[in-house]
């Protein structure tokens, strides 16, 4: 529960509010192992700690990876980081994509917006054991060609003849070339063996009831599709209830869920 | 050779659609073939066809002043372009432009129509299907209109606070 000094070897900027932070232990040689979908509490010291996903490779425990959006008090402070600044870490915390049960299977990854982030390391995973998976589909959808993360990884995989890419943007002026949609318009004809997929779903909340639909509707069944909730993580060890989801905590028994475990509860508005 | 009564019976929309009515739709389509950047149709001009695509992508665009072309929707191969020919004042309510090499089969509005009004099962057979893709489009429509990758779409783990 003691955060960990972590030094930032670098900051990236993805796009216009958003950026990667790649962190390094200043305490120790020892690196930092976690599994993909796995999120870590980060502490601005003086400024407030917040949970957020890991974007890196989980092949690599060397580095430890983060996106986020600037949209608060700490993200914004978190922005403002520079080469050889130290933050706490506590983590790894929560629940991985299941990329291990997946295999032989189909993978279908549904992005939207900065939910890509924790999905990269799935991807990593993926494309480092290519041979144990079927067809590997990645459906990304963002709000303009200028909110599209990871660009040159993106264009990397796709240029793969293992890999399908498919990005679709909300809105675009006339320049893009590329697919005008929402996401789950990808869906349909992405290609895929519907009895034999698993899906892996992570991005704002109605997005992933909407891409789960149309999963369904594909004939993807509930158990085979995975989303990642947001829920207000605190104590990243199920203890303060904060996250608190009817019977689950979010930090620990998420976040990556069975659609079928929490279909009942994303329905209910009362929580 | 395919004919295009082959063409229309593979593609999705017209799928299960009985031979008769294919008979009878094959005599209002021809094929066109629209080049990378070329107009296919501008907001206003009257809405006389409506295209299959078999082939390419095509943009949907609306000219806000002050933004400028501003992109909507893309349509790609198996996607149909166009439902104003179904409902009066029969006018396009957008541009569409097609994106890269497009080859489509277009379907005359007007001749459709009258074969609807000469026979109401196959009028029914017809806006069932397109009921269908105006619904599929009006549902998209609203999930873009939420802008749910706005910074109020996410909370703390991928947003930040």
């Amino acid at each position: 529960m003691v955060p960990r000094p972590f030094r930032l070897r670098q900051v990236r900027r993805e796009t216009s509010d958003t950026f990667t932070l790649e962190l390094e232990p200043a305490d120790s040689a020892e690196g930092f192992c976690f599994r993909a979908g796995q999120f870590n509490m980060l502490y601005v010291f003086g400024v407030g700690e917040i949970p957020i996903s890991i974007s890196g490779n989980p092949a690599n425990p060397r580095v430890l990876t983060h996106t986020t959006r600037e949209v608060g008090t700490v993200t914004k402070a978190m922005g403002k980081l520079r080469r050889g600044d130290v933050i706490g870490v506590r983590g790894p915390f929560g629940t991985p994509w299941p990329i291990e049960q997946a295999e032989g299977a189909d993978v279908v990854i549904v992005a939207g917006g900065i939910g890509l982030a924790p999905l990269r390391s799935a991807l990593y995973h993926l494309l480092a054991q290519r041979d144990r998976y079927g067809k590997i589909v990645l459906l990304y959808g963002t709000r303009t060609p200028g909110d599209i993360l990871y660009r040159r990884e993106l264009q990397r995989w796709r240029a793969q003849f293992d890999l399908e890419v498919h990005i679709t943007v909300d809105r675009a002026l006339s320049g893009w070339r590329g697919n005008v949609g929402v996401v789950t318009s990808l869906i349909p004809r992405a290609p895929f063996d519907a009895r034999n997929t698993v899906a892996l779903v992570c991005g704002p909340e109605i997005m992933m009831r909407f891409a789960v639909l149309e999963l369904q509707r594909r004939g993807v069944p509930p158990s085979h599709i995975y989303v990642s909730l947001e829920r207000n993580m605190k104590c990243g060890v199920g203890v303060c209830g904060h996250c608190q989801l009817a019977p689950f905590f979010v930090c620990k028994d998420g976040p990556v869920f069975s659609y079928d475990k929490v279909q009942h509860l994303l329905e209910k508005r009362e929580i | 050779m395919r004919t295009l009564e082959t063409v229309l019976a593979e593609h999705p929309f017209f799928a299960g659609l009985e031979q008769r009515y294919l008979q009878i739709i094959v005599g209002c389509a021809t094929n066109v073939v629209f080049e990378k950047g070329q107009i296919i149709f501008r907001e206003g001009e009257e809405a006389d066809r409506f295209y299959l695509i078999r082939q390419g992508r095509v943009a949907l665009e609306v000219h806000a002043a002050g933004i400028g072309t501003l992109t909507i929707q893309t349509l790609d191969a198996g996607d149909i372009l166009g439902w104003s020919w179904l409902v009066p004042p029969y006018r396009w309510h957008f541009d569409a432009r097609a994106v890269e090499l497009t080859r489509a089969i277009a379907l005359d509005g007007e001749c459709l129509r009258r074969k609807c009004e000469e026979d109401h099962d196959l009028g029914y057979e017809l806006l069932k299907r397109f009921a269908e893709i105006i619904t599929q489009r009006l549902q998209a429509t609203r999930l873009q209109l939420l802008d749910v990758y706005g910074a109020e779409g996410h909370t703390s783990r991928r947003g930040g606070t």
